[in-house]
């Protein structure tokens, strides 16, 4: 907890300072809209957590995005199937691509920012011959609606996708932090060899994370497919991956390996949604949103080594 | 031949605990070939390391042509005259062999673009005078060890050296590349190179060596000339201590095989097939010169690395290990060489290490009962005496010998059948040690059976019931325990008779 502290103390510091320069970041439609965010980018940031976790990374998340959101508007629109069959469907198929994403990272034993560099190329390339490069959508939903509602409705004001990521958070936490696959996560991304020489299948616990990955993508994928309402597959999800792997890393997650929780990713996840919402709200340029955010996240990723060196030191001492 | 190139008067170095050399000399006269032998540990390679400016000597004088040099330094060493081809190649194998030999010194044009045809020319003088045919232009990973060697000491010639170390050049060359190396080493001193030459293999040794050098636990222990070089002298000289013997036999003898293993070959070593038993409370010691084959065939029963061939049976009953898991599931556990990346996860608590292989049995329904593991890890700490401030310390925080007891708590908290220690005593303190023999004897007792692999002879003398001895790959014999002498573990282990293969 001591580690996801700072990330937290500049999540609160930010919120105050930004309701103060402008209150209408507390007015509730803000509120909501930034819940259901956290909501969706929390999902899939857990999935890249897992897989930063054992020291890898997913890069194709956006492009997974772009494929599911048009297989999933072609599969309720254009062939009307049953919303759950369509649901089913997407998150097989997208589950599967973790598999594949696994077996090419452990047993053919390419590294990860390759395999998924190529996914991250290949998926979005075919969402566009999919959709004939034509922006796919849903309209009016007519149909599906109930489906729709998951990711545009409110129970009791609180948005579901915020409340899915609540449920998903609680049972990633048990996993990552209670489970012995959880165990076994942590002790593959430190070491390795040793994982290996205490009989631990690092193979295993590995594609595993990918598939994981993957799995978390499929929900967050189909929510934000519906949040957007329209799916324009050149550009639809494009960069995403980058805000997972930004929101694990200020979650205290180590590119290394080994490090990380569900808790910290979560505040990451928020920080940069807040960050977003900041850009909007205080009429800064949209234009230097990426500069704003990129900014920050670095800052604070040198405020946590500066702290961690600050600690070292007083424990040598 | 009277007035010597080089002069090492009374180098000491020592480490943290131990004296690694205590007031060695070696002298090198021009054109001449001086093998330095000893045991593992006996201080050559730290001797050749100060030579070549890699440590710093706490005492002593280094004398080249009678002038006293300073050798603070690799480039030091090299602006003296002194090459060093290491056991482990340094090459890069993504560079052409002129690029290898003139690294960082390349023939320049403007001053800052490679002059390639002078490059070349140039690293082909070198190759001639070794008789290596290769073109300056290939890349080295097309070459073979044997040719990369070749390149490694065109390297050294190309910076004037005009004395060689070669530290175990042959462990992994062939017969015919052996025969080829050594010819180039007589040419070589034709031309004037002194060569300070270390091996295992004492056969090379008498081929070509002027002189022997031996050392034994850090000190000069003789010099043989050319005439008296013969194995029986210089094992004589590389043993010939007293060893304590603090052995306890067993009080239970049980003389049936627990553990069988049959034809084993490794990755290492594909053409040499082991065969062994354990018995039941035994502790089955495994001598031989670091590079035998021990660790090798440890992992290969462990399952790190699947073996080619071979079986492994327990009880009478064939086992098959294909993972590590296999054989933990069999009862058959290791303890490894290199504790601090294989044997532990130094940044994870010690709570998590003792229940990393296990963590099924603290869990239900997958899930870690923290209560389970803090209350078996707590017990193997007492268990044991591992000396750390809590169960919640992070492992790498502990000295070694309590690293140690971590690893061995690891499996102890299981049902071990056997248990294959590599190297156990490897950096600990003495206390540490002692208390890592009481424990294995107090295994051995409860019935299980030991196999410890040490380079230590006092080591293995002290504690084996049996001796296992290896060269090359192949176990050269095993020995009872009244047969064990440290001249007959040596002999075996430089390979003197030839391998017993199945």
């Amino acid at each position: 907890m001591r580690k996801e502290l700072g990330t937290f103390i500049l999540l609160v510091v930010l919120c105050v300072v930004l309701a103060i320069l402008n209150p209408s970041f507390l007015a509730s439609a803000n509120l909501q809209n930034l819940a259901r965010l956290i909501g969706i980018y929390g999902i899939f940031s857990i999935g890249l957590g897992l897989v930063i976790i054992t020291g890898g990374i997913d890069l194709s998340v956006g492009s997974v995005f772009a494929l599911l959101g048009v297989l999933l508007s072609i599969f309720l629109v254009e062939w009307h199937l049953p919303a759950a069959a369509a649901i089913l469907l997407v998150v097989g198929i997208t589950t599967f691509l973790g598999v594949i994403n696994g077996f090419l990272i452990t047993k053919v034993k390419i590294q990860p920012f390759i395999v998924t560099l190529c996914g991250l190329l290949f998926y979005r390339g075919l969402a566009r011959f999919t959709a004939g490069d034509e922006t796919k959508g849903f309209g009016a939903a007519a149909g599906f609606e109930t489906l729709q509602s998951l990711a545009t409705g409110s129970v009791f004001g609180v948005p579901t996708p915020f409340i899915i990521l609540i449920l998903i958070s609680v049972v990633a936490w048990v996993v990552l932090h209670r489970s012995i696959f959880g165990r076994y996560l942590f002790a593959v991304g430190r070491n390795e060899m040793a994982a290996h020489y205490s009989g631990i299948n690092s193979d295993f616990t590995v594609a595993g994370a990918y598939i994981l990955c993957s799995f978390l993508a499929s929900i967050a994928g189909i929510l934000l497919s519906f949040y957007t309402n329209s799916i324009s597959p050149s550009s639809h999800g494009n960069f995403y991956e980058l805000y997972g792997i930004a929101a694990a890393v200020l979650g205290g997650c180590s590119l290394r390996g080994g490090e990380g929780s569900i808790i910290g990713i979560l505040i990451g996840t928020a920080l940069l949604q807040v960050l977003q919402n900041l850009v909007n709200l205080l009429g800064i340029p949209s234009s230097l949103n990426f500069a704003v955010m990129g900014a920050v996240i670095l800052i604070g990723v040198l405020a946590d080594q500066l702290l961690r060196q600050r600690q070292a030191a007083r424990v040598t001492k | 031949m009277n007035q010597p190139i080089l002069e090492m008067q009374k180098i000491s170095k020592r480490f943290p605990g131990v004296v690694a050399l205590d007031a060695v000399d070696l002298q090198v006269f021009p054109s001449e070939v001086v093998a330095l032998a000893g045991e593992n540990g006996a201080g050559k390679s730290t001797l050749m390391k100060i030579l070549g400016g890699v440590y710093q000597p706490d005492g002593g004088a280094i004398l080249i042509d009678n002038q006293a040099a300073a050798i603070r330094s690799v480039s030091d060493a090299q602006a003296n005259g002194i090459g060093f081809v290491h056991q482990e190649l340094n090459v890069f194998d993504n560079l052409s062999v002129a690029e290898n030999v003139f690294l960082g010194r390349e023939p320049r044009s403007f001053g800052f673009l490679i002059n390639r045809p002078k490059l070349n020319a140039d690293a082909e003088i070198y190759l001639k005078r070794l008789g290596l045919n290769v073109s300056t232009k290939t890349p080295l990973r097309q070459l073979s060890i044997a040719q990369q060697q070749m390149v490694e000491i065109a390297k050294a010639l190309s910076l004037n050296a005009r004395i060689l170390i070669m530290d175990e050049p042959t462990s992994s060359l062939t017969l015919t590349e052996t025969g080829s190396l050594l010819e180039v080493i007589k040419d070589l001193r034709e031309q004037g190179v002194s060569i300070i030459y270390i091996s295992h293999r004492l056969g090379e040794i008498k081929e070509i060596a002027d002189r022997v050098v031996v050392l034994r636990d850090g000190k000069n222990a003789g010099v043989l000339p050319r005439g008296e070089i013969s194995h029986d002298t210089i094992v004589k000289m590389m043993v010939g201590r007293d060893i304590n013997r603090d052995y306890k036999p067993p009080t239970v003898v049980d003389k049936t095989p627990l553990i069988e293993v049959r034809d084993l070959r490794t990755q290492r070593y594909t053409n040499q097939a082991i065969s062994f038993t354990v018995r039941k409370g035994e502790i089955l010691g495994f001598a031989g010169l670091v590079g035998a084959g021990r660790s090798e065939a440890a992992q290969a029963i462990f399952g790190v690395d699947a073996p080619i061939a071979g079986t492994v049976s327990l009880d009478g009953k064939t086992i098959k290990i294909a993972s590590p898991r296999d054989a933990i599931n069999s009862g058959i556990y290791l303890i490894p060489e290199d504790r601090r990346n294989c044997g532990l996860i130094l940044d994870v608590p010690v709570r998590e290490n003792i229940t990393l292989p296990a963590l099924s049995k603290y869990s239900s329904i997958g899930l870690v009962n923290n209560a389970a593991e803090c209350k078996i890890s707590r017990e193997m700490c007492e268990k044991l005496n591992v000396k750390t401030a809590s169960i919640e310390s992070k492992a790498g925080n502990l000295s070694g010998g309590n690293q140690q007891k971590v690893v061995l708590a690891k499996w102890l908290s299981l049902n071990p059948k056997l248990l294959i220690f590599d190297e156990p005593t490897r950096g600990i303190d003495v206390g540490a040690k002692a208390e890592i023999y009481q424990l294995m004897r107090a295994l051995a007792e409860s019935g299980v059976a030991i196999v410890m692999i040490s380079s230590d002879m006092e080591e293995i003398l002290g504690e084996s019931d049996r001796v296992a001895v290896m060269h090359e790959g192949a176990i050269t014999g095993i020995l009872e325990r009244i047969e064990a002498s440290e001249e007959a573990i040596m002999q075996l282990a430089v390979g003197h008779h030839q391998p017993v293969l199945n």
